[in-house]
């Protein structure tokens, strides 16, 4: 089953347009015809059990993994065609794919701000790090910083290019209860006030009831349902958003996705 | 081609190597030691037949040169294993660099960190051994071109190889340089070699840049055709060694090695 696509409300492109992907390795699906949208301003979730395929879209929205078919378009440019200009629009941050942990958090910024090509690399750092308040590490390795501090830089890394779409990852996962309020606080901000699109998995249902406009719930490589994170749960029959993540991880046949 | 993402290896390598000591002295250390070894040889080889062959333009001036090549070699992969070693692929191919841009980089930081090792070993093998690149002449500019053409596409090559077999295949690269020298024949003359070797030989730009060291220092001249024909020979193989990595670098994204590039995932 392919999940229906969200209406557009305008006629500029959306910052994600994800249209029937699919991905397999070594003759297993990992990803069976994944069609999804995300809107400028808008917060998505990408949920699903470990194995239904969110990495391997995040990859391929990345261009990190070329889709077997189906097509990526970041603000209308096709990633396969346009590969430079569609990520040049996108930012990521993911526990994963840490920074090099042997630069400064300064010099990590600056390598990205050049990567992006942006045309003033230093300013841009500048202004990041006294938003993020690491001013102060500025000149300590990567490498030294708590998993809090880390995931601080990672996420001004993220913003070093001003993107329209961000790709969150679990962003939350190493951060104390205060520091992962205040990023969801600053991402939903980002959101309403820069227009920018979120695309954000997390294991966290609270978390994402609070942060996202809309879910995706992902089994076995598609899209099982979609909606409100604050309705889907009633909507199924289920008391809260978790309990029917579990049923969906545990009883993914039961909603109609086949082996 | 974006210069701004190709100076963004180059400078992140500058500053890994001023936090970093330890980064700078592989890059003098080895070759300072090899002209101090070889010049002491050379040295000693003279004494014993003083008017033989000079021993310090033929043997010191093939380890020096020898040595560029490698360090050239080795600028491209250590650039390359830095991403390796800080598991940065996913970052770095994230961002719109661009395979080109990126090997671009690569290739200018090899030229920087090359230029430390070469301007080290010229200065001991002048002030401590007497032997001046400007012995050899204007052949001298054309040896370091082919020298350094051949570098830059072996450390292409070998960089794909790594990108495909994973973080633990770095030791196939490593002995590169020790493989190819005696097929490029640095310290002999090429018809020593049984003829299969001299084939392979003529494969090899390094084989006339070392038969025209060894002319000039016979006092015999260096034919600018067989120069050309090595710097020719040199960037075909640099073709094939981008074409090598573009293509490793797309099933790399097609079977999701980037994505997943550790040296536990890598077979």
């Amino acid at each position: 089953m392919t999940a229906p696509i969200t209406a557009r409300t305008d006629t500029a492109p959306p910052a994600l347009d994800v249209r029937d992907i699919t991905k397999g390795y070594a003759g297993k699906a990992a990803v069976r015809g994944i069609s999804l949208r995300v809107e400028a301003g808008e917060i998505v979730g990408l949920l699903g059990p470990n194995g239904a395929g969110k990495t391997t879209t995040i990859n391929m929205i990345l261009g990190l993994l070329a889709p077997d078919s189906g097509q990526v378009l970041i603000t209308g440019l096709d990633l396969a065609r346009q590969r430079a200009a569609a990520l040049a629009m996108v930012n990521f941050q993911a526990s994963y794919a840490p920074l090099p942990g042997n630069l400064t958090v300064r010099q990590n910024l600056l390598f990205f701000a050049r990567l992006y090509a942006l045309a003033q690399p230093a300013r841009r750092v500048d202004e990041l790090l006294e938003s993020f308040k690491l001013t102060a590490l500025a000149r300590t390795r990567c490498g030294l910083l708590s998993s809090g501090e880390q995931a601080r830089v990672a996420l001004a890394k993220t913003l070093l290019n001003r993107p329209r779409l961000l790709l969150l990852d679990e962003p939350t996962s190493s951060l104390d209860p205060a520091t992962a309020d205040d990023l969801r606080r600053m991402i939903r901000d980002l959101a309403a006030r820069n227009g920018c699109a979120v695309l954000w998995t997390s294991h966290n249902m609270l978390e994402v009831e609070q942060v996202c406009d809309r879910v995706l719930l992902l089994a076995r490589g598609r899209v099982l349902l979609q909606g409100d994170p604050r309705r889907l749960a009633a909507e199924h029959g289920d008391a809260s958003l978790e309990d029917l993540f579990i049923r969906i991880a545990r009883e993914p046949l039961a909603h109609g996705v086949d082996a | 081609m974006n210069l701004r993402r190709v100076s963004a290896i180059v400078l992140r390598q500058i500053d890994l190597m001023r936090s970093s000591p330890t980064r700078v002295v592989p890059l003098v250390a080895w070759v300072a030691i090899d002209i101090v070894l070889w010049g002491f040889i050379t040295r000693y080889l003279g004494s014993l037949s003083a008017h033989g062959p000079d021993f310090t333009l033929t043997l010191l001036g093939a380890v020096l040169l020898w040595d560029f090549f490698g360090r050239i070699m080795q600028g491209v992969t250590t650039a390359f294993f830095e991403d390796v070693w800080s598991r940065s692929f996913l970052n770095l191919f994230a961002s719109p660099i661009s395979v080109s841009e990126y090997v671009a980089g690569l290739v200018a930081t090899s030229v920087l960190t090359s230029c430390i090792s070469l301007a080290v070993m010229l200065l001991l093998a002048r002030f401590a051994f007497g032997l001046s690149l400007l012995a050899f002449g204007l052949p001298a500019a054309g040896f370091l071109a082919v020298l350094f053409l051949f570098g830059i596409a072996l450390g292409i090559f070998a960089s794909a190889v790594v990108l495909r077999l994973g973080p633990a295949s770095e030791w196939l690269v490593w002995p590169i340089p020790a493989l190819l020298s005696p097929f490029a024949a640095v310290f002999y003359p090429l018809h020593v070699l049984p003829q299969w070797m001299q084939w392979v030989a003529h494969a090899l730009p390094p084989a006339y840049v070392f038969e025209g060291l060894r002319a000039l220092a016979a006092g015999r001249g260096v034919e600018p055709g067989t120069l050309l024909l090595a710097a020719a020979l040199a960037l075909l193989q640099i073709a094939l060694a981008l074409g090598f990595f573009v293509r490793v670098f797309r099933g790399a994204l097609r079977s999701g090695l980037l994505a997943r590039y550790s040296a536990e995932s890598v077979a």
